[in-house]
């Protein structure tokens, strides 16, 4: 029998009570538990950054930490964010550029994205790629995401 | 608003527009689902065990344990499906092995179970007793005399082959040697045309494996109603194609089978065929009478995906003095896997870069695709032209070297042009060729940096800059491999003239919903948001051959033209019926039909809707067309007009090569292309873009490596992606050759970003350092021997005779 343990978060602006396997990662409670399924599964080991969310104002990989680890923060996911007139400007950047194609990578994509603009809101072409480090995408062949980045950045001063 | 006060209505056009994609906000806010997103009720988790032994005979399968665990719903084998039927083009491909395994990848048993966790459970619980083969790790091997089989006739209890009915499928037949295929093609005559020529060049080129990386990974779910009827959830390429065969393999009538795709997280080619999870999945939903859900995991998706089809390759070219090129003579060994995918096939693209991208008198093309122990090859993106054009391009700067000619000037004299009929029968009616090679070429200033970089390589210093380029053919209209090439639309006006546009083209994230939309909304002078477009279920939409050979833009672009262009005839003869004009006269423009010369408004298009379904004669405007292009099937000895139109494009790349640790960094590409013309320019440059640093990587990080039949990487970690701060600066033009046929005269485009990267690259490697790489990818290490005179040279001569 696998161990259960209950935890208290704050997901999107909301407390969340929930118990759950010390086994299971922090990704798979998001969209299997809680049925938000915006944040995507890409790799599973911290690769692919499909997975991005923010926890503590921070973002992270949610596939590399356990639901758990969630215990007592706050977590922002694609879905909270999207919530977040704040960041209108940003994902229609993201649809203005192009950057989007199949999609798959883009809700990581604009929560680092959105990380890059809260933490370094002047940052230049070369920031905002080395912010994108960690993201993958196979379709665009990132300049678009970046040029989308960059114009949320001008666009906000 | 009342026509009245509506001011005259400026003709305006969408065409060559920056149209945003009409998914983005979805897909932006993390809302679109994706098959791994679905949930169907009552659904089971379904897991494969995969073989552990790459070349093995089954001894037996012991499923009891994971039958017996809790949650566990169904487990099959080979053996309680003895009804299955072979997949692949070859029909070599049984989905659950039974017998013998043939390589890594091999599926033994699956599992329905109640969750994940569970099915992964009792994958953990079933028994696999082996005896190991002798392993065929490189296709060199396969053809060696004696070599072990891959798939070997059975024998009979007498210990002669087995009697079987004609046609019987290699799955069950077996094959008397490693030979999955092979392709001959000629045109001219080759020993006179090297007679003729003043230099000669032969070389062998090294392709590798890699594979596509779709950012979402493999899925399916399976379902049956009561009735029997089989309901699809896939990320399919080709549904209508997938329709019939998933019928003929559970022997169903086609009208049976029900697929509807979810948007795709990625597809490149990667969708084409049929995989044996697919099957499985049928198989297990059809024994637990449940809907049964399998999505991979990434390792798995690094395992059992297709690649790109690794190739060894040897070419011979000549020319003369002046620059004319003479012949060139080809010969690859092709590694097939230990299956037939369309992998296979990519000879039929490899020739036509061969015998007709320049025009070339005489052409000898050979090809023989093996079996062998390792994974099998599918189509991706370029479908064998990235291996073609690696070899072709670099035997273009060899020759034009030797004869002491500018390379893009002796490229420009051998250039095709519209007008041509090439050996193998392409009719090019459009071909910007020329004009692709002189706009990179300037725009990147080729000719002054290829001067100064040769005159830089003894400058002191490890960092040596490259310039190269390379230059490619593709089709762009089609590729008529199938009885039909066609697409079916069917387009629906409502009371508010908003459309639904049904069209058989899936969207893979290329945007094809939103270029179909922009193509209809010019015909019907509606905007973009007008349209609903529906195009993912078989049971709705008309057929389509697929989304592939950079097919969608041109041939369901032109059946939605076709569809909206009725529709506009329609409309046009009931305003002018109504409203006692010539319906010549009249247009459609902002949502009203206009009087064409004045721009001034007759009626709002809604309200002409309303008038025409609210009236006596009651009438909605309803239109369908089916555009087939007019390509013709090419004959056995692989000549004709494939396409109904071909793209051309020339890329220029820009590197710097640290001599002290190999290390190429990609840092310019200048990249023209025929594209016909511009539909969507937002959506046209993303897909370049895309294209071109697919083909970074394929020319510089990504390799899946395999040795003895062991995917060693299957990682994001050690299978290298380009990442954001790696990708070069990109200056992208277009050329507008206005083809005839095409969609407001564009062409297909899909394909043609990935296919010249590497050749070009190497060409700048060469341009910088004065060594030239035969092999990919432009890994340090492989550059850092390279460099020092230690490259591995392909071994050419040690298969060449089979
Ligand atoms: S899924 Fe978490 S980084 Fe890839
Ligand atoms: S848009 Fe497809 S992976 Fe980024």
């Amino acid at each position: 029998m696998s161990l259960k343990h209950d935890i208290e978060f704050t997901l999107n602006g909301v407390t969340k009570r929930l118990t759950v396997d010390v086994t299971m990662n922090a990704l798979d409670m998001l969209r299997d538990v809680v049925g938000l399924t915006g944040t995507k599964y890409g790799c599973g080991e911290g690769e692919c950054g499909a997975c991005t969310v923010r926890v503590d104002g921070e973002t992270r990989n949610s596939c590399l930490m356990f639901a758990v680890d969630l215990d007592g923060r706050d977590i922002v996911t694609i879905e909270g964010l999207a919530a977040d007139p704040k960041a209108d400007a940003l994902r229609d950047a993201f649809v203005e550029h192009g950057a989007v194609q199949c999609g798959f990578c883009t809700p990581g994509m604009v929560m680092q994205a959105a990380h890059i603009l809260d933490t370094n809101p002047d940052a230049d072409a070369n920031a905002i790629k080395r912010g994108l480090e960690g993201n993958l995408c196979r379709c665009t062949g990132y300049k678009k995401i970046v040029d989308a980045v960059e114009s949320a950045c001008c666009g906000g001063r | 608003m009342n026509v009245a006060e509506k001011p005259v209505i400026a003709p305006e056009s969408l065409i060559g527009q920056r149209i945003q994609k009409k998914d983005a906000p979805e897909k932006a806010a993390g809302k679109t689902r994706y098959i791994q997103d679905m949930i169907v009720p009552g659904v089971l988790h379904a897991k494969i065990l995969r073989s552990s032994r790459v070349h093995a005979k089954i001894k037996s399968i012991d499923t009891s344990a994971a039958k017996a665990l809790p949650g566990v719903h169904v487990v099959l084998t080979a053996a309680d499906v003895p009804d299955q039927q072979p997949i692949g083009v070859a029909r070599d491909h049984l989905p659950l092995k039974g017998e013998r395994v043939r390589s890594l990848r091999d599926e033994i048993a699956a599992v329905a179970a109640d969750s994940e966790e569970i099915a992964e459970a009792a994958l953990r619980l079933i028994r696999v007793e082996y005896e190991d083969l002798p392993i065929v790790a490189t296709p060199e091997d396969a053809i060696k005399p004696g070599a072990p089989l891959i798939h070997p006739v059975p024998l009979a209890a007498d210990g002669q082959p087995k009697a079987l009915p004609p046609k019987t499928p290699i799955a069950f037949a077996g094959k008397p040697d490693n030979i999955a295929m092979r392709f001959d093609y000629t045109h001219g005559d080759v020993a006179q045309a090297e007679a003729e020529s003043d230099v000669v060049v032969e070389d062998t080129f090294q392709l590798h494996y890699v594979t596509h990386c779709c950012m979402g990974v493999s899925g399916v779910i399976a379902e049956f109603d009561a009735s029997g009827n089989l309901l699809m959830y896939s990320n399919t390429q080709v549904p209508f194609l997938h329709k019939r065969e998933f019928a003929e393999y559970l022997n169903i009538d086609p009208s049976r089978v029900r697929i509807i795709q979810p948007p795709i997280g990625g597809g490149f080619g990667s969708k084409l065929d049929i995989y044996p999870f697919e099957v499985i999945c049928i198989f297990l939903a059809r024994a637990a009478k449940r809907p049964v859900k399998m999505v991979f995991t990434r390792e798995e998706e690094f395992l059992a995906s297709p690649t790109r089809q690794p190739v060894l390759l040897t070419l011979r070219s000549g020319c003369k003095k002046d620059g004319t090129l003479t012949f060139r003579q080809v010969h690859t060994l092709h590694d097939n896997g230990a299956y037939t995918s369309w992998g296979a096939t990519t000879p039929f693209v490899m020739m036509q870069t061969f015998s007709s991208l320049y025009r070339v008198p005489a052409c000898d093309y050979h090809t023989t695709v093996v079996y062998t122990n390792n994974p099998y090859a599918g189509s991706f993106r370029g479908y064998g032209n990235l291996q073609a054009t690696f070899a072709i391009e670099q035997h273009m700067d060899m020759l034009a070297e030797k004869i002491g000619m500018d390379p893009l000037n002796f490229r420009i004299k051998n250039a095709q042009d519209a007008g041509e009929v090439t050996g193998q029968g392409m009719s090019f009616k459009s071909c910007g060729f020329k004009e692709c090679l002189t706009t990179a070429a300037e725009r990147s200033d080729y000719r002054k940096k290829h001067a100064d970089n040769l005159a830089n390589r003894d400058a002191p210093g490890p960092v040596k800059r490259g310039i190269g380029m390379a230059s490619m053919l593709h089709v762009g209209g089609g590729a008529k491999i199938y009885p039909s090439d066609g697409c079916g639309t069917i387009l629906k006006l409502d009371d508010f003239a908003n459309v639904t546009l049904i069209t058989g083209a899936s969207e893979i994230g290329q945007g094809s919903e939103t270029v179909l939309s922009q193509l209809v909304c010019e015909e019907l002078g509606l905007p973009i948001s007008a349209v609903t477009v529906v195009n993912n279920d078989t049971a709705i939409t008309p057929w389509d051959v697929g989304v592939h050979a950079s097919r969608t833009t041109f041939i369901a672009g032109n059946s939605a033209i076709g569809a909206a262009r009725k529709a506009k005839a329609k409309i046009l003869a009931a305003a002018a019926k109504k409203h006692g004009c010539d319906e010549a006269m009249l247009d459609l423009r902002g949502g009203f039909v206009v009087v064409a010369e004045t721009g001034e408004p007759v009626v709002e298009l809604a309200r002409l809707m309303r008038n025409l379904h609210f009236s006596d004669k009651a009438e909605l405007v309803m239109t369908t067309f089916y555009y087939e292009p007019p390509s013709v099937h090419q004959d056995k000895g692989f000549k004709g007009d494939v396409s109904a139109a071909y793209a051309w494009a020339t890329q220029v790349v820009e590197v710097e090569v640290d001599t002290d640790t190999g290390i190429v960094k990609m840092t310019k590409v200048t990249g023209t292309h025929d594209v016909g013309r511009v539909l969507n320019r937002l959506g046209l440059e993303g897909q370049i873009e895309g294209g071109v640093v697919m083909g970074q990587g394929y020319a510089l990080t990504e390799n899946l490596i395999v040795e003895n039949g062991v995917t060693r990487n299957p990682n994001f970690r050690d299978y290298k992606l380009v990442t954001a701060p790696e990708i070069p600066e990109m200056d992208i033009t277009f050329v507008e050759s206005m083809d005839g046929e095409g969609p407001q005269g564009a062409k297909g485009v899909g394909e043609a970003p990935s296919i010249c990267i590497a050749a070009a690259a190497a060409n700048a490697i060469y341009n910088a350092t004065g060594v030239r790489i035969f092999g990919l990818p432009f890994t340090p290490e492989a550059v850092y021997r390279a460099l020092r005179g230690k490259a591995e040279k392909p071994n050419w001569q040690a298969w060449k005779s089979a």
